[in-house]
């Protein structure tokens, strides 16, 4: 029933349906033929049972320990944890990969189900697109990375899985990471119909930003969950290595946040058209160069996935087909594309435009960091290293000013503002920031530190004040803030926290910049001290788990003598896989992080010392905090009845029933 | 802005993709043949001499050696740059005690305390036909190491022909030298 046949088949019947979505809506569309282009949906969701079947086999197979399926054989074993079984599925490439199409067509599922207010023809053609990405993909699959694959004859066992990926919090990274990737798929599907009929109007603005807030937010929580990852199990202290991997979740992130502003003013004022369908088709097509080239093996990664040039061949032609066809389709029809507002540079949509410029310019240095040293490699024959030090120095002078003009940006009106008065609005913000100025001189060292995180407490002063001037707090009585609080849009709220998330980011950023850390040797019952507090060896026991052997250290942490807390780090032998890996040890009270990591032991008897590393890590949990903030923030404006489609059109009906 | 511009304009995202994707299929090709490797760590100093140096020898471990010495060898010699400290050199140690059998090797200690160094040579026989420590990494710079393991072929009159940046092991040694051996 859930055999690894039936997964190949139903896989290969979802390729087939996925390319008869293509083909028919738009032939349909084409010949205006409603019956033609009426099918999209009912395909979008067949292939989305087909695939979700084909899932669920794969899933089977990991479950009931089928080994004779060369994927499960290479990546799981019978002592693996049930959960690590499941999530196993989606850890490695050919699973990962099945993954990330089965999302893609839980995305055209969507559309079919949550778009019957769009237009016909439009909704046909944005399925269609879908449909031919889709079947690009599950061809790609099919013929290169078989999930299915048998292997005779079966081992008795499995040779388990990477024992850094048996972790709860990796389990859930990649589904929420790739419903972010694949997410902007949709806004990209919009922007090739949209050059396909010739035509982007405010209705088309509205009709896309949800779905480019929701892959958003998506996106967002991936990066915030990835590098929190790394932050607790790689145990080396750091939470972004501006390694290409990384990065290649970044470019989208930043192009994707461009989009979700830039399409406000498609919305409000139906300018930047042209700009707003570029940076839906170069959101997706970074999303997919990002997750395809890092398994290509062309970038030098510490995340490594079995590299194969015969894939990267394979991956590039498809690539080349989605982004270079969707590209000239751009050179092709885009220039008759006009718009017809006329911008002031003080405005609501002035300040879009330069936060546009200004996160498109940070796009364009990681893009440059990333792809320099292949490219030097190729043309000089030179290899080269492009590190933090570059993407630092890069990235931070243009965060500055985008973090000033977050502040004032949401106090500006649309079309023609006026600075004094908009300047009046913002003195209690620019009040509060001066404090945190000062704090941040007491507190923080460095000049960039110290300019980031004072910017920091302006934006979040500025989204504060701003939604509390709306409701009216100090100009209205209680009831009258009562009223205007439900009546201030939804999309108002979320805009303040999504910006309030970004400041709280860059807050524990600031923090992390502070970090201490010191790498001891000790004997058990020495103490050391970092930064203040008195770190003490109790104890060094060893233990057996369920497929690994492990050495656990008891460490005392006392500040002026109180007892703060015992931290328990490990490091844990997979015998399976002849691998260790470090537990860390975290303690937190959301304003520092005692993390601690045990390492090697040395000599015998008396004279066994342990290695330890100590850090100490101020507003370490901001970081993760905020981005979970600016996804809340993004889900909270996708409630707003505005961003629902089709809200205005049931209003109407509403209306005429009344009338 | 007329409509020349617009389309000049609107036609530059797919001339930058269409280069960086020629970039990328020249990568791939390559990669195929071997000419690409974007792990490989390409030193400037193959095919040139090696540059001058004086090294002491560790504790126990006989005198270290100069350049002079080590241009002077009629059989070609590999250098391995080393340290205590490595856990890829620890891994490296019984692919080197196999390829010992077959030519010289030289080990430099690489930024590492003498005494820490001399142990981990000793410590399961040692592969080196001679040792030498580069206290303060000095030598390693001059031959253009970036990191341990590192491996060089040097052929008689002390000329770099080939450089490896992985931990050796009989495999890289059949594929690699071996066949470098030959042609000298």
């Amino acid at each position: 029933m859930f055999g690894p046949e039936q997964g190949h088949f139903a896989l290969a019947l979802a390729c087939v349906l996925a390319l008869v979505q293509f083909a028919v809506p738009l032939w349909g569309a084409n010949r205006r033929d409603a019956r033609l282009v009426g099918l999209a949906p009912y395909l979008a969701v067949s292939q989305l049972i087909a695939l979700g079947y084909s899932f669920l086999c794969l899933i089977m197979c990991a479950v009931s320990d089928d080994f004779s399926v060369q994927n499960v054989a290479a990546n799981s074993a019978v002592s693996k944890p049930l959960l690590y079984k499941i999530t196993g599925v989606w850890g490695n490439h050919e699973g990962s990969v099945l993954l990330w199409t089965l999302i893609l067509a839980v995305c055209g599922g969507a559309v079919s189900l949550f778009g019957r207010n769009l237009p016909d023809i439009l909704r046909g053609r944005v399925l269609a697109i879908l449909g031919g990405v889709s079947a690009g993909f599950q061809m790609f699959c099919l013929l290169t990375s078989d999930p299915f694959d048998r292997v005779f004859p079966a081992p008795m066992d499995g040779q388990g899985m990477n024992p850094l990926l048996q972790d709860p919090g990796l389990a859930f990274h990649p589904p929420i990471l790739y419903t972010g990737y694949v997410g902007f798929a949709v806004p990209f599907a919009f922007a090739v119909a949209a050059l396909i009929e010739g035509r982007v109007d405010a209705a088309w603005g509205r009709w896309v930003r949800p779905w480019a807030v929701a892959a958003w937010c998506f996106l967002t929580c991936g990066i915030a969950l990835g590098s929190w990852w790394s932050y607790y199990v790689l145990g080396w202290g750091g939470y972004w290595f501006w390694d290409p991997v990384e990065n290649a979740s970044l470019i989208p992130w930043l192009t994707g946040t461009a989009l979700v502003h830039s399409a406000i003013v498609v919305e409000k004022r139906e300018g930047l058209k042209i700009w707003t369908v570029l940076l839906a088709i170069a959101t997706f097509s970074f999303s997919l160069s990002g997750t395809f080239l890092v398994r290509s093996g062309i970038l030098n990664s510490v995340h490594a996935f079995a590299n194969d040039p015969a894939r990267g061949v394979f991956i590039l032609a498809l690539l080349a087909i989605v982004i270079g066809g969707s590209l000239a389709l751009f050179a092709w029809r885009a220039p008759s594309l006009t718009s017809t507002g006329l911008f002031s540079p003080i405005s609501r949509e002035g300040s879009l435009v330069l936060n546009n410029i200004l996160l498109c310019s940070i796009c364009a240095v990681v893009v440059t960091g990333t792809m320099y040293p292949p490219f030097m490699q190729l043309l000089a024959g030179r290899t080269i290293s492009v590190g933090k030090p570059f993407f630092d120095a890069a990235t931070i002078p243009l965060t500055l000013p985008l973090l000033l003009a977050m502040g004032v940006g949401t106090a500006l009106p649309w079309k023609r503002a006026q600075l004094a008065r908009t300047f009046s609005h913002l003195y209690a913000a620019a009040g509060i920031a001066a404090i945190g100025l000062v704090l941040c001189f007491w507190k923080l060292s460095g000049v960039l530190p110290i300019a980031c995180g004072a910017l920091a407490i302006w934006v979040i002063a500025a989204s504060a004040s701003d939604v509390l001037r709306r409701i009216g707090i100090g100009h209205t009585s209680a009831q009258g803030v009562w009223e205007r609080m439900k009546h201030l849009p939804r999309s108002s709220w979320g805009a303040a926290l999504a910006h309030i998330g970004a400041g709280i980011t860059v807050l524990g950023l600031c923090g992390m910049s502070q970090a201490q850390h010191a790498i001891v040797e000790v004997h058990i019952g020495e103490t050391r001290s970092l930064a203040g507090d008195d770190w003490t060896l109790l104890d060094v026991h060893d233990y057996i788990g369920p497929n690994y052997k492990a050495m656990q250290a008891d460490i005392a942490i006392r500040h002026n003598g109180k007892l703060v807390t015992i931290l328990h780090p490990e490091k844990r032998d997979f015998t399976t896989q002849s691998q260790t890996t470090t537990e860390v040890a975290i303690h937190t009270n959301f304003i520092t992080d005692l993390y601690g990591v045990v390492g090697d032991r040395h000599g015998t008897g008396k004279d066994t010392t342990y290695v330890l590393r100590l850090h100490r890590n101020p507003l370490a949990p901001w970081m993760w905090l905020g981005g979970l903030v600016m996804a809340i923030g993004g889900a909270f404006s996708l409630s707003d009845r505005r961003m629902r489609i089709g809200a205005p059109k049931r209003a109407a009906a509403r209306n005429m029933a009344r009338a | 802005m007329n409509a020349t511009r617009r389309g000049i304009l609107t036609a530059v995202p797919i001339i930058g993709a269409g280069v960086l994707g020629v970039g990328f299929w020249r990568m791939l090709s390559d990669m195929r043949s071997g000419a690409f490797d974007p792990r490989a760590i390409k030193n400037p100093n193959v095919g040139k001499p090696i540059p001058s140096f004086a090294m002491p020898g560790l504790p126990g471990l006989g005198d270290g050696f100069t350049d002079a010495e080590l241009r002077a060898q009629h059989r070609p010699v590999l250098v391995n740059f080393f340290a205590s400290w490595c856990i890829p050199c620890v891994a490296e140690m019984p692919g080197l005690r196999a390829i010992s059998r077959n030519m010289p090797i030289w080990g430099i200690a690489y930024e590492d305390k003498p005494e820490n160094a001399a142990g981990f040579v000793q410590r399961d026989g040692s592969p080196y036909a001679r040792v030498a420590s580069d206290r303060h990494g000095r030598v390693a710079i001059d031959w253009g190491v970036t990191g341990v393991p590192e491996s060089f072929l040097v052929a008689p009159g002390g000329r770099i022909i080939w450089h490896g940046s992985a931990a050796l092991d009989p495999q890289i040694y059949e594929a690699e030298i071996r066949p470098r051996l030959a042609g000298l």
